[in-house]
């Protein structure tokens, strides 16, 4: 039986596996980290040139892409850490504050 | 089923090495210290001689003897440890890891007094410390009892209903280092009572993966996982008592969360825990003879502590002393059993008189003289209805 957590912020106590071990592995998808963010990544597509230095640097595997290309910034896991930010040549992603600007 | 039992002198270290080489463990990791020591190193000698398949680790401290037995029974594995005061002290944070991570570790700890002065000697302030770490706690009266709850600990820890790591306590030097006379069940008999460890998960099975020590605080699930912790606890309570009852029919030696002596005609009652119970014991038996109404019970089960049952069977009487090995220093409240069992009288219509009797830090004997002193002022107390002083040390030098 595999373990699904999506439900697990409605979880009583009695349903968690005890001593908090984790019986299936592979389930880190479901455990959206992306409220840690104090700031937002914002990628300015006409300034990109779709180098994909921001895709390496990304300690959370949070730019995705398809056929090469970036297509979105993931914010279910980007925590905001910027190192996207400062290593673009182009600076064509931006950090915006997430309590004040939305984009 | 008939056990043969093998009768022997033995000082109560080798009487809980001779239970460990019986449970023969996957892993022991230890680290010597006064006066556990004599456990170990006759332990070690059980491996070197090949009476045992344990893989013994010799570690650097206590903090690392508890880390790697923390990390061997994760995988599922029996482990043990075996310590004492500063020892257990060193422990500290991966006591509260063991709990958490719901291992069932048994780890016998030979009570001494905590630093400073420097003492070697018996009481329950190393142990009693860590009675919030969520450990299990049964404490023996005597090499017997140190040998009995050693095998039984292993049943307890690793219930379906419980997976929590039991400390067995025994005194320093006044059970650690005297020879008592004992009974031994044979190897087949203490196997077959302890079964094997049936893990809920293991991290050394690659069929079925899993993380253990994981980070919470996200979402926040820590006050959930604590909450199961206590449900072990709880369920202890019954579980202590089977298994208890299991080995008395077994080995013809019952055990419960307490004993008692004359509590059903008793009046007043003294409450006392370890070795000391022998000599209360003796005096207490002394007077009822004489026909004073004096009842005793021996607490076994610290951790966790029977409230309920305590409370119905002192409803109704008419003055408690309890004795405790160990101070609290919470500004004359007394010591920690004291204080436990004051609480699970509160509800109580029918509450009696208490009296607590702090007594024998750093190893200060015990007389019987001291015991016929308490047990006057208990009778004392029960005739004029109340109690002159709530905190007393007995034995100080005052």
């Amino acid at each position: 039986m595999t373990w699904d957590i999506t439900e697990i912020q409605k979880w009583d106590w009695k349903k968690h596996p005890f001593g908090g071990t984790i019986k299936d592995p592979g389930n880190s998808r479901k455990f959206k980290t992306g409220g840690w963010r104090a700031f937002r990544p914002v990628r300015d597509e006409n300034k990109c040139t779709q180098c994909l230095i921001c895709y390496v640097f990304c300690p959370d595997s949070a730019i995705k892409t398809k056929d090469d290309k970036i297509i979105e910034i993931d914010y279910s896991f980007c925590k905001g850490c910027g190192i996207c930010a400062q290593e673009c040549p182009l600076d064509a992603i931006r950090m915006c504050d997430e309590t004040k600007e939305q984009s | 089923m008939n056990s043969l039992i093998k009768t022997a002198a033995l000082v109560g270290t080798d009487a809980v090495a001779e239970a460990m080489r019986q449970i023969n463990p996957d892993v022991v990791a230890a680290y010597p210290i006064t006066p556990q020591t004599a456990i170990v190193e006759t332990f070690s000698q059980m491996v070197a001689d090949g009476l045992v398949k344990t893989q013994m680790i010799a570690v650097e401290s206590e903090h690392s003897a508890m880390s790697a037995t923390i990390g061997a029974a994760s995988s599922g594995i029996r482990a043990m440890t075996c310590t004492s005061s500063q020892g257990l002290a060193l422990m500290w944070e991966l006591l509260y890891i063991a709990s958490g991570l719901r291992l069932p570790i048994v780890m016998p700890n030979v009570n001494r007094s905590l630093s400073a002065p420097i003492n070697i000697h018996c009481d329950h302030g190393d142990s009693m410390g860590a009675r919030d770490s969520g450990w299990i706690q049964l404490f023996s009266e005597n090499a017997q009892e140190a040998y009995d709850n050693t095998i039984q600990a292993i049943r307890i820890a690793e219930h379906p209903d419980i997976q929590l790591p039991v400390m067995v306590l025994m005194d320093g030097f006044i059970i650690s280092h005297s020879i008592d006379r004992l009974d031994l069940q044979d190897d087949t008999s203490v196997q077959k009572f302890i079964g094997s460890r049936n893990p809920a998960y293991s991290l050394l099975d690659s069929q079925n993966p899993t993380s253990v020590g994981t980070f919470d605080s996200l979402y926040g699930y820590f006050f959930e996982f604590k909450r199961q912790q206590e449900e072990g606890m709880i369920n202890a309570l019954n579980v202590i008592q089977e298994v208890g009852n299991e080995f008395g029919t077994l080995f013809g030696r019952s055990y419960g969360l307490f004993e008692t002596v004359g509590m059903e005609d008793a009046e007043y009652a003294v409450i006392a825990t370890g070795s000391a119970a022998g000599t209360i014991r003796m005096e207490v038996e002394h007077l009822r003879s004489s026909g004073v109404p004096i009842g005793m019970i021996k607490l076994r089960s610290f951790r966790p502590f029977p409230a309920k049952q305590l409370a119905e069977l002192l409803s109704g009487l008419k003055a408690v002393a309890v004795f405790d090995r160990s101070d609290t220093f919470a500004g004359h409240m007394g010591g920690p059993i004291f204080i436990e069992l004051r609480s699970s009288l509160y509800d109580l219509e029918k509450k009696p008189l208490t009296i607590n009797y702090v007594y024998g830090l750093g190893g200060r004997d015990l007389s019987e003289k001291l015991v016929k002193k308490a047990a006057g002022e208990l009778m004392e107390t029960a005739q004029n209805g109340f109690v002159r002083q709530t905190v007393n040390y007995l034995g100080l030098r005052e």
